[in-house]
């Protein structure tokens, strides 16, 4: 559901939750990242930092320079204005995947428990852009939203202890990467040899609330050759504009 | 050149400064100190500027050898610090030297230490802070605590620094707290009974508490329908709900957002209270409005200001 005017809503002293709606859905997203980007580029002294989320956004503030309610007035009016003002295009980040076998040592689960083939899985899997509706969890995971129905599988029973950083998965309707080694009980039908974190970096996750993420299938060789790139940070990752692509998600 | 070497390193003993801001949207916890008071008045005594990166120790505290001279300060927790074979002051600006032994032998009250050092814990600033971020690996000492022979680097003393604590300005940790809150943001997710169960009862800290959060016993608080939100950020000392109705206060580790309903959140100058409860203690919750909370951070943060002018005056 989307409100007909964001809810301004108190989170302590420090932070105030401006909410666009309460689903998960590209539009509410999209409102998301414009503020966001408002936020960003008005800058505005007394504001902390501000964490974006499915439908809204948390900022976090300091009482000492800006009261909450000239800090209200600023969101406010960048909101109405957030609407009409340019925008940038989403980027796509095109994350090159090693599908099955090693890499994905469940691929073949997903395809039996939705009645397809693994190629199918694959096929579809990389046929759609995947909207970025947030990072949380941990550092430079983000939650993807867009896969199809036809390739959703339950989580692992059993969760594994150790996930190679890099691994993609399928848990329910969700597709996501680990973006580095943890425990989990995602479906993992794939890998990639991208850091979607590096702390090294600055912003350190190539991902950002409100982009798109398409899957290109590669192989074990190009995962060696990419993975190599990547250590040697010559590896430059494929980020296109949106346009042309379609907000749908479909390409 | 280290200042000190790790003989043992206590329960957890981690680096921590005022925390990684700026990098949440990213998906990376801010961290920093769990009691924001007790680091900030400890650098303040060693003669640094109150963000500096101190030691963060918990219920047992670390065993350090002195390698250099150098000025330190303990704060927070009373872990009963000893150099050598005296007790050495809280709250208090102490000078050390090669051969000197720093130890905790004993918990006597409170949760968590500080150990400020002039100059500052030295270690490389990860996403603008020295903070450690266990469970991700990121910052403090290599992303880690502290373990026994870690060689630790502080900066050198500057003269004539050596000061103690006003004793008006030390807070004293009790097994009972009372916490202020604001209601809110997901207060309306509550029926009225549960706001009013939330509001007077009694909550004991479990033993799941640590630097992520710590999960209350107590009286189920009611919800209206369910428990789940669509993820959100989680401010510092929001009180989340989950569907059991027990209470789970998150703090410093606390994960960027989450799923959960929140019905109020404690103002920052109770932060320091619950750092220092322990497993076994009771708090209640008090709700205040955002007026009140607003006075309240003045206060807190004027007391700082008054102890910085008390410290660098010589009082």
């Amino acid at each position: 559901m989307s409100y007909d005017r964001p809810r301004f809503q108190t989170g302590g002293d420090k932070t105030l939750l401006i909410e666009f709606g309460n689903a998960i859905a590209p539009e509410l997203n999209q409102q998301v990242r414009c503020l966001l980007l408002a936020i960003q580029r008005a800058g505005i002294s007394g504001l902390i930092e501000v964490v974006p989320a499915y439908s809204s956004l948390l900022v976090y503030y300091e009482p000492r320079q800006i009261s909450l309610r000239e800090l209200r007035g600023r969101l406010e009016a960048l909101e109405r204005s957030a609407e009409d003002s340019e925008i940038p295009e989403p980027i796509v980040t095109e994350v090159p995947v090693v599908y099955g076998g090693k890499y994905g040592p469940d691929l073949e689960f997903v395809a039996k428990h939705n009645g397809l083939t693994p190629e199918e899985v694959v096929r579809i899997h990389t046929g759609t852009a995947y909207r970025v509706y947030m990072l949380g969890f941990i550092p430079g995971f983000a939650y993807l939203g867009g896969m199809s129905a036809r390739i959703a599988a339950p989580r692992l029973a059993t969760p594994r202890i150790r996930i190679p950083g890099g691994s993609v998965g399928i848990a329910g309707n969700q597709t996501g990467i680990y973006p580095a080694e943890s425990p989990g009980g995602w479906q993992l039908i794939g890998r990639t040899p991208i850091e979607l974190f590096d702390l090294h970096n600055e912003p350190p996750a190539q991902l950002k609330t409100g982009n798109y993420v398409i899957f290109v299938r590669i192989t074990p060789s190009e995962f060696t050759r990419i993975r190599e790139a990547v250590r040697q940070r010559t590896y430059i990752v494929e980020e296109t504009p949106m346009a042309g692509k379609g907000e749908s998600g479909d390409i | 050149m280290a200042t000190f070497k790790v003989i043992q390193p206590g329960l957890l003993t981690t680096v921590q400064d005022l925390g990684r801001y700026g990098y949440q949207q990213y998906g990376v916890s801010v961290s920093g100190a769990m009691d924001d008071y007790a680091l900030r008045i400890a650098n303040l005594l060693a003669g640094n500027n109150e963000g500096e990166a101190c030691l963060e120790m918990t219920l047992r505290g670390p065993q350090l050898q002195v390698l250099a001279d150098t000025v330190v300060a303990i704060t927070g927790a009373d872990l009963s610090p000893m150099l050598n074979n005296s007790s050495i002051p809280m709250w208090t600006a102490v000078a050390v030297g090669p051969g000197d032994t720093i130890s905790f032998p004993r918990s006597q009250r409170g949760c968590r230490s500080y150990l400020a050092v002039a100059g500052g814990i030295d270690v490389p600033r990860v996403m603008g802070s020295s903070s450690t971020y266990i469970k991700s690996r990121i910052g403090g000492f290599d992303g880690r605590a502290l373990r026994a022979g870690d060689y630790l680097k502080g900066g050198r003393a500057r003269p004539g620094i050596l000061g103690r604590l006003p004793p008006q300005f030390i807070p004293e940790y009790r097994n009972q707290s009372e916490l202020r809150v604001m209601l809110g943001p997901q207060d309306d997710c509550f029926t009225e009974n549960g706001i009013h169960t939330f509001l007077h009862s009694e909550y004991t800290i479990s033993m799941e508490a640590d630097r992520v959060g710590y999960r209350l016993h107590g009286p189920r608080i009611e919800h209206k329908t369910g428990a789940d939100i669509i993820s959100d950020g989680i401010p510092l000392g929001a009180v989340q709900v989950p569907r059991d109705g027990l209470p789970i206060v998150l703090l410093a580790d606390r994960h960027t957002t989450g799923g959960y309903t929140k019905i109020a959140v404690v103002i920052t100058a109770d932060i320091p209270k619950l750092a220092q409860a322990k497993p076994g203690d009771k708090v209640r919750f008090w709700q205040i409005t955002e007026a009140v909370a607003h006075r309240a951070l003045r206060n807190y943060e004027q007391t700082i200001c008054t102890v910085k002018d008390c410290i660098q005056r010589g009082h």
